[in-house]
């Protein structure tokens, strides 16, 4: 459980932050600037929030009515930074060990061979760190926060410096994280690929206010998070389970609750559960089930929302089965179908859209 | 040995003791100073660098001069020394090791200084992340990091010892086997007639103890820079 309410003037910029939150990972959301690197600045303790208190499954870490303020090397908060950090003047293991060694030896329950093994890192050890690739850093760097055995782990925009190979990589790694080792995470960042493939719990901030906190796939398809969440990458999440592979044509077919989604060969088993990410501008709407067309996914269901702002794009919010699908159109394309709440229709999602990023295991 | 005199050998293992006493006493202070000036702001820190920085400016004699005022037998640090501690350093080959340590301190607090504001901060907050104290953090992540500034500034302060002059002349005067370092025992004889011999040979030896001097900062600074994963140099 991870509670924080903090106030905190940087300049010109006001942070008054509150939420609480309890979930494997919790994503910590907004555009840059929004204020989520103060937020976890202030949980590790290297920034001193002017009032308010953060408490970490129970253990206050700061507390400004109580005049506590736990300092960050007691706090056992692992931090990931954007650029790894790692020490330039020790090899990779001396890295990994830095906090460990630090540790009394009671509170030593995660071990360096396991971090080791969970992060593929055992070739990287000998190796100093301005040999390592940007994806070998941020390896190496979550392993030194994780054998500093802290309480949780906070990570902010660890994938930002990376390419888009470098992110599926870590954001694997991640995952592993989450099943192989019980620390809550805190994951910040601006992506909402990123946020929807790992956050169980959203708390979005927006210009150092948290303006919307809940479970990732309500957060993510709220029409009206649209300023703060970005007009661009804006879509809905739909939790499913795999149902069947088609070896031939290297496709899998998912069940959800409003029906079956077909995507590109996904690497995971019969049975598992898998999220995906439909962007709100991959999917198209017909009024009658559209014959002889490419697209593979056909998904009947009805309009609960339309947003009636002006400008040429209108972003439609439909029920498909018990699920909730946002589309995007011309304005021109809702009036010329007369598309309207209630109304009956088809989503059209072609199975190219999805990709590494936008299905991952839940 | 190597073609030297007796008395030669002497001269140069003065000096070198007198350049060498005064860099380790002179360090720890400096590395002191040059944190303060690097990473706090205080009232007054304008006035403390440029304190730091006057012998730089300051005619060597002046220097020499104010050592003598302060640190004789009858001035107000020298009395209290010699009576409290029996500490004389005024005459003595540690008066010598005190004014090349003042006049060298500028140069190692600046090297110093500088290789402290080059390294990134956020090292050492990662590293207060991880559970190190901030005496731990400065032992383990900013010192070893600043090595090639401390390796530089201890060397070029230790150069500017061995060729100490003014200060050390009009501090602890030029007493032969206790003073007389080896630009202080050049100058004797090249008011000597019939000196200028003697005077060539000890100016060569100068020259060959500071080209090693420089040599080996240069070698130990590429050397630390390497163990820190910096290919450039």
């Amino acid at each position: 459980m991870i509670e924080v309410d903090i106030d905190q003037q940087l300049g010109a910029f006001h942070l008054a932050v509150e939420f609480s939150a309890e979930a494997p990972i919790v994503g910590l959301f907004g555009r840059s600037g929004a204020g989520k690197s103060s937020v976890i600045n202030a949980i590790a303790g290297i920034a001193e929030p002017a009032r308010g208190r953060i408490s970490i499954n129970g253990m206050t870490l700061f507390d400004s009515k109580g005049g506590i303020n736990v300092p960050p090397e007691d706090r056992r908060t692992g931090y990931v930074f954007q650029d790894a950090l790692l020490f330039p003047h020790m090899d990779v293991r001396s890295n990994l060990l830095y906090g460990q060694r630090l540790r009394s030896p009671v509170d030593r329950s995660i071990e360096e061979a396991r971090v080791v093994e969970l992060l593929g890192l055992r070739e990287l050890l000998q190796r100093k760190p301005n040999t390592l690739s940007g994806g070998e850093k941020q390896r190496v760097a979550i392993g030194r926060a994780l054998l500093a055995q802290p309480r949780i782990l906070l990570m902010d925009e660890p994938l930002a410096a990376l390419d888009i190979p470098r992110k599926t990589e870590i954001l694997d790694y991640v995952e592993r994280l989450r099943d192989e080792l019980s620390i809550p995470i805190v994951y910040v960042s601006h992506s909402v690929a990123e946020i929807s493939r790992l956050a169980d719990t959203v708390v979005v901030l927006s210009d150092g206010k948290c303006i919307a906190a809940g479970e990732v796939d309500e957060i993510m398809g709220r029409l009206d998070l649209r300023p703060a969440t970005g007009r661009y990458e804006a879509g809905s999440l739909i939790e499913t389970t795999v149902v069947a592979h088609d070896l031939d044509d290297q496709l899998t077919t998912l069940a959800f609750a409003g029906g079956e989604l077909i995507v590109p060969h996904l690497d995971a088993s019969i049975g598992e559960r898998v999220r995906a990410r439909i962007r709100a501008r991959d999917v198209s709407l017909a009024r009658q089930r559209p014959a002889e067309i490419s697209i593979l996914n056909v998904l009947p269901g009805f309009v609960t929302a339309m947003d009636d702002g002006v400008g040429p794009i209108v972003d439609v919010q439909l029920a498909v089965g018990r699920a909730t699908l946002n589309a995007r159109i011309t304005r021109r394309s809702a009036q010329q179908l007369g598309i309207g709440v209630g109304q009956n229709v088809y989503a059209l999602v072609k199975a190219v859209s999805f990709d590494q990023r936008s299905v991952g295991y839940a | 040995m190597l073609g030297l005199s007796p008395d030669e050998v002497g001269i140069l293992a003065l000096s070198l003791r007198v350049a060498l006493i005064s860099v380790l006493c002179s360090l720890p202070l400096a590395i002191l100073v040059a944190y303060g000036l690097a990473r706090s702001s205080f009232p007054g820190k304008t006035l403390v660098d440029a304190i730091v920085h006057l012998p730089l400016v300051l005619p060597p004699v002046v220097v020499g001069f104010a050592l003598l005022v302060l640190f004789g037998k009858r001035g107000p640090i020298g009395s209290v020394l010699n009576e409290w501690f029996g500490i004389v350093l005024a005459f003595r080959w540690t008066g010598a090791a005190l004014a090349s340590a003042l006049m060298g301190f500028p140069l190692m607090v600046r090297a110093i200084r500088l290789s402290f504001e080059a390294i990134d901060q956020r090292l050492e907050v990662a590293a207060r992340t991880l559970g190190g104290s901030r005496s731990w953090v400065f032992a383990s992540i900013t010192l070893p990091l600043a090595l090639p500034g401390v390796i530089t500034g201890t060397l070029l302060s230790f150069a500017r010892g061995l060729g100490e002059f003014g200060a050390t002349i009009t501090f602890v005067s030029n007493i032969p086997g206790e003073t007389q370092t080896l630009p202080l025992a050049i100058y004797t004889f090249t008011q000597v007639p019939g000196g200028d011999a003697q005077a060539l040979r000890l100016s060569i030896i100068a020259v060959v103890l500071s080209i090693v001097a420089l040599a080996t900062s240069e070698w130990l600074t590429r050397r630390s820079k390497r163990m820190q994963g910096d290919d450039r140099s």
